[in-house]
């Protein structure tokens, strides 16, 4: 194992989030922010209680996967787009580094970045609404998992990429919507039945439930299923990972 | 590695090091597969592209260091210090890429190859659109590199510089290597040489008795032209010398000539075309 390599990849990718710490971090926290003064403290007052939590509250989970999950892809798309734009691939093509190695390096670096994020984001929603976490383990547990999880999926975004626009479509097209109708504002319950039944073809659905269970002990479906559908989604990410190593797909001509 | 603009040259290098995928046939390093062996073969090798692809934002140092790291090596900043000293990037080992000039990303693009001390060193037309200064700059430390036993394959178009500094010549074309040889051997091998003789007096024509040389008569009639290979089968100056002497042709003064590594490329190229 190239232990070398993954700590250089590692290194120079967080010396980015150091450079560009603004937009890293500063400003998902204060969108998110904004979030709750918006939904939490202004618009939240007058919604009743979620199954026996203040709304404000309710939808902090809900958030810090927002964020979590469009960070994530962020970063892991544009770490390895951008090496792809500036020609400065050649390099880490030509190293003796395995695909592996490159992967758990960039994903990991960007899985970092996100869950430092999600970690900033609790505590800002900490100032706006009480919190309890019952189950913090489980919440770590989550909170990597899906880090990780949409750290790949930003890889894979990164690599399928051959623009700038298409870096954004994706996060915009599809996750953006899919967190909106996964329950970070709601719980499903609240949905007709039919809605019921679509939410549960989206992915994001389990991992907001999972993630507001280990908070509040409430959930949409049940933990278990959580966890398993969050490992199926990443093991999927991973299979596609691997394929497009194995073919080069828009790395090799 | 000699080829004109679109042989193939950087394709080559770009399968070997593992940037593109070949579409058939198998490389080895030092007898490494570079598939199988990957590891241990492109540890051996350190690539200079031809495109100046930098992180524009990383500093001089830490992008050296990145790439020691990302070829396996523990961090060494006695190396680096050497190699940046080695290419006069020292004094600006804090700067921004960004910041450096054209000649000087060059250098850095070197120093990142030859931050894991590799055995190998593929340079992709290194001195294309540099300054004759940076080219004798770079020559020098292709010299220095060789003369510590660092195999240099460097892609070119500059016939001067292949003359100058190789021991073996390859030439490619359309994507096929025509011939790998000693750079001594390639130019007797192939390398004509031309013996001019200046004559007292204009001839009307070449006598039937020299035919044979086949020799060339100036349009002033006052210039006679044999050429010969290096390989010698053709009659011997001395041969001429003395038959011109029989049929009483004498001359005033004589030059001769021999085919550049250029014109043996052209030819080639042309052959193969």
């Amino acid at each position: 194992m190239n232990v070398y390599a993954m700590r250089a990849i590692y290194k120079f990718e967080m010396a980015r989030t150091r450079r560009t710490l603004m937009q890293s971090i500063i400003s998902p926290v204060l969108s998110t922010s904004l979030y709750f003064v918006v939904f939490g403290a202004a618009i939240g007052s007058r919604i009743a209680q979620v199954e026996g939590i203040s709304y404000g509250a309710f939808i902090v989970p809900g958030l810090i996967m927002l964020s979590l999950l469009t960070q994530s892809i962020a970063n892991a798309s544009f770490g390895i787009y951008f090496p792809k734009f500036t020609g400065t691939i050649y390099e880490l093509l030509s190293a003796p580094v395995s695909y592996l190695e490159i992967v758990a390096s960039y994903v990991g670096a960007a899985a970092t970045k996100s869950v430092i994020l999600g970690l900033i984001i609790m505590a800002t929603a900490g100032l706006f609404v009480p919190l309890k976490i019952e189950h913090p383990l489980w919440m770590i547990l989550f909170l990597l998992l899906t880090a990780a999880t949409f750290s790949l999926v930003g890889f894979i975004i990164g690599i399928w990429a051959d623009g700038f626009e298409k870096l954004q479509l994706v996060p915009l097209l599809i996750v953006t919507p899919l967190t909106f109708l996964g329950g970070s504002f709601y719980s499903i319950d609240m949905l007709p039945p039919f809605w019921q039944k679509v939410s549960l073809f989206n992915p994001v659905v389990y991992l907001i439930s999972g993630f507001r269970w280990s908070f509040y002990g409430i959930a949409d479906v049940s933990v278990g299923i959580s966890l398993i559908m969050t490992l199926a989604f990443m093991a999927i990410s991973l299979a596609i990972v691997a394929w497009i190593f194995k073919t080069g797909y828009r790395l090799k001509s | 590695m000699l080829g004109p603009n679109g042989a193939g040259k950087t394709t080559l290098i770009s399968a070997i090091c593992g940037i593109v995928n070949a579409t058939e046939g198998t490389v080895t390093v030092d007898g490494l597969d570079i598939i199988s062996d990957y590891r241990a073969a492109r540890s051996m090798i350190g690539l200079v592209p031809q495109e100046l692809t930098t992180d524009a934002f990383e500093s001089v140092w830490g992008t050296v260091s990145f790439s020691r790291g990302l070829f396996g090596k523990p961090a060494a900043p006695a190396h680096i210090e050497k190699v940046l000293r080695d290419l006069s990037l020292w004094d600006k080992r804090d700067s921004k890429i960004i910041t450096l000039s054209g000649g000087m990303k060059r250098r850095l693009l070197i120093a990142k190859a030859l931050s894991h001390e590799p055995q190998i060193l593929f340079l992709d037309e290194p001195t294309a659109g540099v300054d004759v200064e940076l080219r004798q700059d770079m020559w020098a430390l292709v010299r220095s590199l060789q003369e510590r036993g660092v195999t240099i394959i460097l892609t070119t178009h500059y016939i001067d510089e292949a003359e100058e500094m190789a021991d073996r010549v390859g030439v490619i074309s359309k994507g096929e290597i025509i011939l790998v040889e000693e750079k001594a051997e390639l130019m007797h091998k192939l390398g004509k040489k031309q013996l001019t003789l200046q004559l007292q007096h204009p001839i009307e024509s070449v006598p039937e008795t020299l035919a044979h040389y086949r020799l060339e008569l100036s349009a002033d009639r006052a210039e006679l032209t044999y050429t010969y290979d290096t390989q010698g089968d053709r009659p011997s100056i001395a041969a001429l010398l003395e038959d011109l002497s029989k049929a009483a042709i004498p001359f005033k003064d004589l030059q001769t000539t021999q085919t550049s590594l250029e014109d043996i490329f052209v030819s080639l190229v042309r052959e193969g075309q």
